[in-house]
Order: C-alpha cells, then sequence, then structure tokens
C-alpha cells in the first residue's frame, strides 16, 4: 500500500510537525499535506481522463462531427460517468474533509497509514473498474441497471472505490475528535468543517447503500445470485446515486463559504441559519432515491410526492437558504469595505481577476439558476413524464456537477496550490481566464442540453436520425441545432478544463516557491463584519435583488413546464 | 470568517437578520406551494401517471402481446414486416418492449381511451412517444397499466431512451392515431 503512493510513512516521527502557510496563516500538519496533495492530484488526474472522455461524448452527439463508433460511443460514455461524477469528485472531496478538519481546526491526521490504506483502495478500485470498461464486456453505463450485466470486478472496483472513501469519511471523522480531545480550537467547529462534517455523514449513508446494492450484484455477475430485481436495485442503487449529489452539495457549499472568508474575509450572517440549512440536508436527502422513479411500474403517487419532495421541499429550502446567505455574506462584506455606492458596486467591485473568486461566484449563480431550478422541475412528480431520460437529464446534472461543484473545485484548487504545495500560480493570465471559459462552456452544455430534451430527444443515444431503424422519428431542426451548440459548448468547456490542467500541473512543477511563513495568523484577512446577527446593521439591496431574481425565474419556469405538461394527451 | 470557530460561542442564540427571516419565510412557503401542486393535480389536472402495475413473467407478457396482434391485425406496416394492430375502442391494448423493437404498430382512435399495457422482455427500456413527449420506464417482470387518451391524430413515434445495449438507437416503433369510425 504504501508503495502505491512512494510517501515513506514508516518513518515519520511521531510527534506531529506543523508549519505555518505564508499566504493565508494557516497551519498546515505534514501528513495531513500529503495526504490532500495525494488526493487532490488523483482526482484531477481522474478530471483530465473523464473530461476527455466527456468532449468525446458531445462531439459524438454532434450530429456534425458524429464522432466515435457506436460501441465505443457506449463504452466512453459509461467510463465518463465513472471518472468524473465518482472518481474525480470523490478524491477532491476527501481532499476537501482533510483540509476541513485538520488545516481549519489546526490538529494533526490521525491514523495516517489506515488514510494512505484508504486512499490506495480508492485507487485500485478506480483503475479496475476502469480496466474492465475498457476491456468492453462492461458497457452498463454509470448507472449499471440489471438485468443488463457488466463483469464482476467492474462491481468489485466501485466497491473498493467506496470501502477506500468510507476508510477517508473514517479518518475525517477521528481528525474532529482529536482536534476536540487535544482542544486545538475554541468553542464550535468553524462553519465550513459542519459543512464538511454534513458531507462526510451523508457520505456514510451514500456508501452504505451503494453496498448493499452493489455487493449483491457483484454476486449476481459471479453466478452466486440468481436474479436482481431491477425495481428494488434501482430504489437502492439510487439512495447512492443521488444522494452522493447531495455530498457534493454540501461540500461545494462548504467550499463557496471558505472561498468568501478567505479570499474576501467573508462572514456568515448568521451562523444558526447556515448551519441549520446544513442540517436540512442530512435530515431529508435520504428520500433523495425517488427522483429517479416517478415513472416507473409499481410505486404509487403518494410514495412519490413524499419522497421526490424530500418531504414538502425542506432540503431544497436548505440549498435556497445557502443561495441567500453566499451573496449575503459576500456583499456584508465588500459593503464593510466601503463598496457601498448604489445596490451594485460591492459585485461589480468584487476581484473578479481572481480565479478561485471568479469561479466560486459562477458556480454559486449556476448552480443555483441551472441546476437548481431544473433539478426541482425534473423532480415534480407528474413534469418528470416530459423529461424522463430525455437529454434534460444530463442537463440538469451537468447543471449541478460540472457548472456547480466541478467549478467551485476548480476555483478551491488556486487557493490550495500556495497553501499544500507552496508554489504561487504560474500562466496567471490563463488562470484569470479559466473561470470563465470552463463556466460559460459548462453553463452551456447544462442549457442546450436541457433544451434538446424539452425536444424529446433521448439520452445515451448514438445516433437520433434513426438511419439503421426500421421506423425512425424526425427530430425539428431546433433539436439538431441545440446538440450542435451543445458540442461547441463542450469545446469550449475542454478549453477551459485544459486551461486548469496546465495551470495547475505548471504551477505544481514550476511555481515560485513560497517560503513557510511565521506561526501567525496575521496575514489572513481579517473578518469584514465584526458584529453580525443584529438586525438593522446590514443592509443588503444587492443580495434582495438577486435572490428576487431568482425566485422569479423559479416560480415562472416551474409553471410554464405545468402548462406544457396540460398539453399531453389525458393519462391516468 | 467561516473558516474559523464562530466568533460568539453562543451563536446558536443570536437573532437571525429580518432579511434571512424573510427569505427563508418565503423559501418555506414555496415549498408548501410545490409539494400540494403535486397533490391538486392528481384531483385537478389530466396527466397523471397511474399506480396500476402487476408483476408478470415476460414469457407470459410475450403471450398477451402475441395473442391480441394475432386477433387484431390489419396488416403490415410499410415493408418492414412489422404487424400493425388496430384493437378495440377502448380496450386493452399490449406493447412489448424487446432488443430493439417495440412491437406492434398500434392503430388507436382519437379521443377514445385505452388501457395501455407496458412491459420488457428482456432489459429495461424507456419508453418515449414522439413529438408528444411522453416517457416513461418500462421493466421487465412488471406490467405498467396506462390509462390514455389520444386526442391528435397522426403518426407517433416511440424511441427507447433507456439505454439497452448496442442496438440502442435503433429500436422504435409506433402508435398511428386516426379518426374514430364511428359510435362512442
Amino acid at each position: 500500500m504504501v508503495a502505491v503512493t512512494g510517501v515513506d510513512v514508516g518513518r515519520k516521527p511521531l510527534a506531529p510537525s506543523f508549519r505555518t502557510c505564508a499566504v493565508t496563516g494557516l497551519r498546515v500538519e505534514a501528513n495531513a499535506e500529503r495526504l490532500i496533495k495525494a488526493n487532490a492530484v488523483a482526482g484531477v488526474l481522474f478530471l483530465a481522463l473523464g473530461g476527455l472522455f466527456g468532449l468525446l461524448v458531445a462531439l459524438t452527439r454532434w450530429p456534425a462531427i458524429h464522432l466515435l463508433p457506436a460501441e465505443w460511443f457506449y463504452l466512453i460514455l459509461t467510463a465518463h460517468g465513472a471518472n468524473v461524477l465518482l472518481f474525480w469528485i470523490i478524491f477532491f472531496e476527501i481532499a476537501v474533509l482533510y483540509f476541513a478538519s485538520t488545516t481549519l481546526l489546526n490538529c494533526r491526521l490521525p491514523a495516517p497509514k489506515v488514510a494512505w490504506a484508504g486512499f490506495a483502495l480508492m485507487v485500485i478500485g478506480a483503475v479496475v473498474t476502469d480496466i474492465a470498461v475498457f476491456q468492453g464486456e462492461s458497457t452498463v453505463m454509470f448507472t449499471s441497471y440489471p438485468p443488463m450485466m457488466a463483469k464482476p470486478h467492474f462491481y468489485l472496483g466501485l466497491i473498493l472505490f467506496a470501502v477506500g472513501a468510507l476508510v477517508g469519511c473514517g479518518i475525517f471523522f477521528a481528525a474532529l475528535v482529536v482536534a476536540k480531545e487535544e482542544k486545538t480550537y475554541n468553542g464550535s467547529i468553524p462553519l465550513v468543517t459542519f459543512g464538511a462534517l454534513t458531507a462526510a455523514i451523508i457520505a456514510v449513508f451514500t456508501i452504505a447503500s451503494g453496498a448493499i446494492i452493489l455487493i449483491p450484484t457483484f454476486l449476481w455477475s459471479l453466478g452466486y445470485i440468481s436474479h436482481i430485481d431491477p425495481l428494488m436495485y434501482k430504489v437502492v442503487w439510487w439512495a447512492m446515486g443521488h444522494s452522493s449529489q447531495q455530498i457534493n452539495v454540501s461540500a461545494h457549499v462548504a467550499i463557496w463559504y471558505a472561498i468568501a472568508a478567505i479570499v474576501l474575509g467573508a462572514k456568515p450572517l448568521s451562523e444558526k441559519v447556515s448551519r441549520t440549512a446544513y442540517l436540512m440536508y442530512i435530515l431529508f436527502l435520504q428520500l433523495a432515491s425517488a427522483h429517479h422513479l416517478l415513472v416507473e411500474p409499481g410505486i404509487s403517487s403518494e410514495w412519490k410526492i413524499v419522497n421526490t419532495s424530500y418531504f414538502m421541499y425542506l432540503a431544497v429550502l436548505g440549498s435556497m437558504i445557502h443561495g441567500m446567505t453566499v451573496p449575503g455574506a459576500i456583499e456584508a462584506a465588500q459593503r464593510k469595505r466601503g463598496f457601498n455606492k448604489g445596490v451594485f458596486e460591492w459585485l461589480r467591485k468584487a476581484p473578479w481577476s481572481n480565479p478561485a473568486f471568479a469561479g466560486m461566484f459562477l458556480s454559486l449563480v449556476m448552480f443555483g439558476f441551472i441546476g437548481g431550478i431544473s433539478g426541482v422541475v425534473l423532480g415534480t412528480e407528474q413534469l418528470n413524464i416530459l423529461m424522463h431520460n430525455t437529454i434534460y437529464v444530463p442537463g440538469h446534472f451537468h447543471g449541478t456537477v460540472v457548472a456547480g461543484t466541478t467549478l467551485a473545485f476548480m476555483a478551491a484548487t488556486y487557493l490550495l496550490i500556495p497553501l499544500f504545495f507552496k508554489r504561487e500560480l504560474v500562466l496567471k493570465k490563463l488562470a484569470q481566464w479559466q473561470p470563465y471559459l470552463f463556466g460559460i462552456g459548462a453553463g452551456g452544455i447544462s442549457l442546450f442540453m436541457m433544451g434538446a430534451g424539452t425536444l424529446g430527444v433521448p439520452r445515451r443515444h448514438w445516433d437520433i436520425t434513426f438511419s439503421d431503424a426500421p421506423m425512425g422519428t424526425e427530430f425539428s431542426a431546433a433539436a439538431y441545432l441545440m446538440l450542435g451548440l451543445n458540442g461547441i459548448c463542450a469545446v469550449l468547456a475542454a478549453a477551459g478544463g485544459i486551461a486548469y490542467i496546465l495551470v495547475v500541473v505548471g504551477s505544481i512543477l514550476f511555481g515560485k516557491r513560497i517560503p513557510d511563513g511565521q506561526p501567525k495568523p496575521a496575514s489572513a484577512p481579517q473578518p469584514a463584519v465584526t458584529q453580525y446577527g443584529n438586525a438593522g446593521t446590514l443592509h443588503l439591496p444587492g443580495t434582495l435583488v438577486l435572490v428576487g431574481i431568482f425566485f422569479l425565474s423559479f416560480v415562472l419556469y416551474y409553471y410554464v413546464n405545468w402548462k406544457y405538461l396540460a398539453q399531453l394527451w389525458p393519462l391516468r | 470568517m467561516a473558516i474559523h470557530p464562530p466568533q460568539q460561542r453562543i451563536w446558536w442564540r443570536e437573532p437571525i437578520e429580518k432579511m434571512e427571516v424573510a427569505w427563508i419565510a418565503i423559501a418555506f412557503v414555496w415549498g408548501l406551494v410545490m409539494f400540494f401542486t403535486m397533490i391538486a393535480w392528481h384531483f385537478w389536472g389530466q396527466q397523471n401517471l397511474a399506480n396500476e402495475a402487476y408483476r408478470v413473467q415476460p414469457e407470459a407478457y410475450v403471450a398477451k402481446v402475441e395473442a391480441m396482434t394475432e386477433q387484431y391485425k390489419v396488416g403490415e406496416e410499410g415493408d418492414t414486416g412489422i404487424e400493425v394492430v388496430h384493437p378495440p375502442a377502448g380496450s386493452d391494448v399490449y406493447l412489448l418492449a424487446r432488443l430493439w423493437q417495440w412491437w406492434p404498430v398500434l392503430e388507436l382512435e382519437k379521443g377514445k381511451t385505452y388501457r395501455l399495457h407496458l412491459s420488457s422482455a428482456d432489459w429495461q427500456h424507456g419508453f418515449s412517444l414522439l413529438p408528444t413527449n411522453i416517457n416513461i420506464q418500462v421493466h421487465p417482470g412488471y406490467e405498467m397499466v396506462v390509462t390514455v387518451t389520444p386526442t391528435e391524430t397522426g403518426e407517433f413515434s416511440i424511441v427507447c431512451n433507456e439505454y439497452c445495449g448496442i442496438g440502442h438507437h435503433t429500436m422504435s416503433g409506433k402508435i398511428r392515431v386516426v379518426e374514430s369510425k364511428g359510435g362512442k
């Protein structure tokens, strides 16, 4: 296990060694630093790989190019899902968990050997699954719905990866206990750590669901179990598949708060409100399976309504709260700095040329407007009839996972490189443009796929011209246009992805070294809002306008879709 | 800051900003509105998916579709050799999903209400009726019964939108809606 990582864990001194970051003033422990670096680097490698697959998929769905042959298209699509949605995001999340526990709580990483073992399991699992996919007999898509069967090592790789991730979560929990025990911080854990804790708790539930369904499926593929009920599989699989997206949401919301704090010194408007919003995620997300089962046979409408709404939309409420408190915290911090003119001077004069801030803010806006609204509409019992399994579905989740999570994680990287790799960024101009390039690309992918889906274009489909089919269908010119625009945006996003990899790899290898700082937190930006939670002292008209626009768009789009639904043939 | 422990140790006692309270209230009420919209549509809306479904052996389901096809066959679809079936208005009609075809072609009458049965002989498939855009998941082993009333005449394509192997993109079928031949 140790050999895999190339770090000699065996000869480390017992006492934890800390250094202080010269840029942020945060204290970093040596073991934590190595693990954070390893997980982040592994994540970025899988992002590069999976991103390339994504580009190939989009270029194949661009009718004018239609790049890959059918067999390769479905294979690459399976690989794309596993490598970005699972491997990239979870590796990076483990890095975020270690950062939010050890660095923010100023404590050591407990049981580093176990943490390395978990990392090794994740690497082995990811590689095994990728090998299974590229051997060609496991083209079952990311969802691997039975009775379609993959080779046993496809499932085995996923199980190993999940166990490794579970070990990472365990290390995170242990770090919280150690920090508390060794009194490395005062009072309650920071909000960002609280968000990471939310992500880790959800991760445990998610991984347990994954184990409950993937282990029997693995045994089924080996021939020890004769039958996996396809409906039961979906109920349990989506308790992993959709809940894992709540891990992403919790993690990237934590990153929004962290970037706003590190770059602008922003403080949450109210600790209580932001923490309660996280609690909503924990309490209600277990119901998330239902989003994927709204047009399945044999499931009652009552069950669908209660579950798909996360019980009366209380988890959605959590996201809407963050959607106000994050820009609110930024506005408050900016106004404290003197950007007080009019409604939007604070926003105009925000550090838009800082890629960490730009990426974070774009992620916030696009996650809310594109991913969030479309997610609620898609997850409405009856409206799902309009969109189930059309390309609207990947449109929606590229809005959440690419424009939201991935962009936020990229933004965080620009802060992690000076902090953990002790290097300044290279290619600063390229880095400045990167969030915009990737953000516009990702936003466009989401919107145009949603547009094509509204016109009925199916997802995971190689040829919508039906040239080999006995009876085809004719999609409108608009549908073809949407798929073409989706391809163009995928090229933009890929350019943004390449820019990101260049900046990250270039900085890690060739960036100017940053010497260790003095052990004092003076260089960190001071909290911009000294007093909060005091009605009347905060006046945030800009945020009010932003959430007002958001709310209007939400209501309008929601009811426009009901109007479309009302035009369908009567069904009951 | 959000990366430091809360400044006030007893942070849960702090008063909440008025603006935050207002936004939480609006978001909460909106959540309730959306929740009750789904319920209300079951009473006043026309488009609600059936809860009616049965467990069925795939072979048994295939036999039912074959029986219906034999009884009500009215011709073949172009030169494809695929049977066209015109079942009595208002009856139970059966559609089979299999690798890689929706079978048979159904001829329905406008304005009549049918009990449309959907199931699969092999893997999961996605019933997607175009350009109407009605999408329903089809499982092997489960027979779903959707009560549907076509409201417009014409040819409607069925494509598959659940990935079902290498021939997925060739899987297609058809529902033809014709004017009612008299009688209600």
